[in-house]
């Protein structure tokens, strides 16, 4: 690619500025190709800077739509957006930051049956999505086509991030089991402060633009952990594990594996009580809360029991285990581990809120619940 | 009795401290590690899910067998993005 021209050279005269980038630098960045695949809070930067710093074509993934709650983080939208596709508004907003690049907006998931053929079509991947199932797909493809790919992940205050290579180690050389589903809180779960995926997500652009001028010491076998509160990080360091079964010894994973998220296993014994049911079923029942103190300004059933699960146990004899409950907490997380825990303490009438209150929120508009 | 100094992240670090000086028997493992945690504080019941440790700033089996001064990092997998 030929950057010649007083434009392009403006544009990106702080980079040209560099010896590490220059022109070979740049012409390297506006001929490469990177695939992100989530746009939201990680995504966001990322998408950003690459486009800012002139890589050439950037794929973005995503099948979600703007939500209001997302404005707090992903800046790329704008209150106007709600409602609209992610990837859509995303590459729009890219274009008008840099119309010199190619943008490619895929608004779909990204899984098992597209992951090989689209990684194929880019240099480097940039994982800022937020599901385990998701996170497995994007390593086995990129291990399987050879691929560069940057992954990071966020937790309230914190974060991690690496590089995998195509030789290892990979994601699951990291994790090689992923957790319990419903086990790990995303952002709409527990939270997260606003700006750390911008933080976490600046680094991962960072990773990229090295990865793609091949400069620097790049962060592979190298676990960054960001910690915001306490304003430090840390590293942890790790290698291609021999047990593998992607990149080990003896593999003997050929194909990217996307498990359908299982978000609501059932819990054996207790009734799942669909939001749709949960009128009738308070009729003979009480509604236990058991989310944090601090979560009830975001909406509070009337009527409902509130007993936080962090008290639970120092708490359970405020409940009378010859009554009914239906345990609920925002998203059908904690009130599962509530509902373990009571069973063990002998109550017997018990039934679960499947997706919590948040979903139940979704069907009545009488019931504000944020 | 070995003493280790534990640091945990995100979640475990809510329920735990940032860091926190544990002894343990002779020949204790990372799991035995866990299991002591885990009858301190009993809401860590679960959270070990895809968890991984890490022994002085690296990755390593959970079968490891502590030493005194090993500084040991619980890893738990982040959920969002
Ligand atoms: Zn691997």
């Amino acid at each position: 690619m030929n950057l010649a021209g007083s434009h392009a050279l403006r544009r990106y005269s702080r980079h040209l500025l560099i010896p590490e980038i220059g022109l070979a630098g740049q012409e390297r960045l506006a001929a490469a190709r990177a695939l992100v695949i989530g746009a939201g809070g990680l995504g966001a930067p990322v998408l950003a800077y690459l486009a800012a710093a002139g890589v050439g074509r950037i794929g973005i993934i995503d099948d979600d739509v703007v939500d209001e709650s997302n404005l707090q983080r992903q800046i790329l939208f704008e209150q106007t957006d709600i409602g609209r596709p992610k990837a859509e508004v995303a590459a729009q907003r890219l274009h008008a930051l840099n119309p010199q690049i190619a943008i490619d907006a895929l608004q779909r998931r990204f899984d098992a049956s597209n992951a090989r053929e689209l990684v194929r079509l880019y240099d480097v991947v940039i994982d800022c999505s937020d599901r385990f199932t998701t996170r497995y797909c994007t390593s086995d493809a990129c291990s399987l086509e050879g691929k560069i790919e940057i992954f990071a992940a966020i937790f309230r205050f914190d974060g991690q991030v690496t590089r995998f290579d195509p030789e290892g180690p990979c994601y699951r050389c990291l994790f090689p089991h992923a957790p319990e589903p419903g086990s790990v809180p995303t952002c709409a779960e527990g939270g997260v402060l606003g700006v750390l995926p911008g933080i976490v997500g600046a680094w991962q652009a960072s990773e990229a633009l090295k990865a793609l001028l091949q400069i620097g010491e790049p962060l592979r076998g190298r676990l960054m952990l960001v910690d915001a509160l306490a304003a430090r990080t840390r590293e942890v360091r790790f290698e291609r594990d021999p047990e593998c079964i992607r990149c080990g010894e003896n593999p003997t994973l050929f194909e990217p594996v996307d498990r359908p998220e299982e978000e609501s296993v059932a819990l054996t014994g207790v009734a799942e009580i669909a939001p749709e049911e949960l009128d009738a079923a308070l009729r003979e029942a009480l509604l236990l809360d058991v989310r944090e103190p601090h979560e009830v300004a975001l909406g509070l059933l009337p009527g409902a029991l509130h007993v936080p699960a962090s008290q639970l146990e120092a708490r359970m004899h405020e409940l009378d285990s010859a009554k009914r409950y239906v345990v609920a907490c925002r998203v059908g997380v904690r009130s599962r581990w509530a509902i373990g825990r009571l069973r063990d303490a002998g109550f017997k009438r018990l039934a679960h809120l499947d997706g919590g209150l948040l979903r139940y929120a979704a069907l009545d508009a009488g019931f504000e619940f944020f | 009795m070995p003493k280790v100094r534990v640091l945990a992240f995100a979640r475990l670090r809510e329920l735990l401290g940032e860091s926190r000086e544990v002894a343990l028997a002779e020949g204790a493992t990372l799991r035995d590690l866990w299991s002591s945690l885990l009858a301190a504080e009993p809401r860590l019941q679960g959270l070990e899910s895809g968890m991984r440790f890490a022994c002085n700033q690296r990755l390593c089996a959970d079968e490891r067998t502590l030493h005194e001064g090993d500084e040991i990092a619980l890893l738990p997998p982040f959920g969002g993005g």
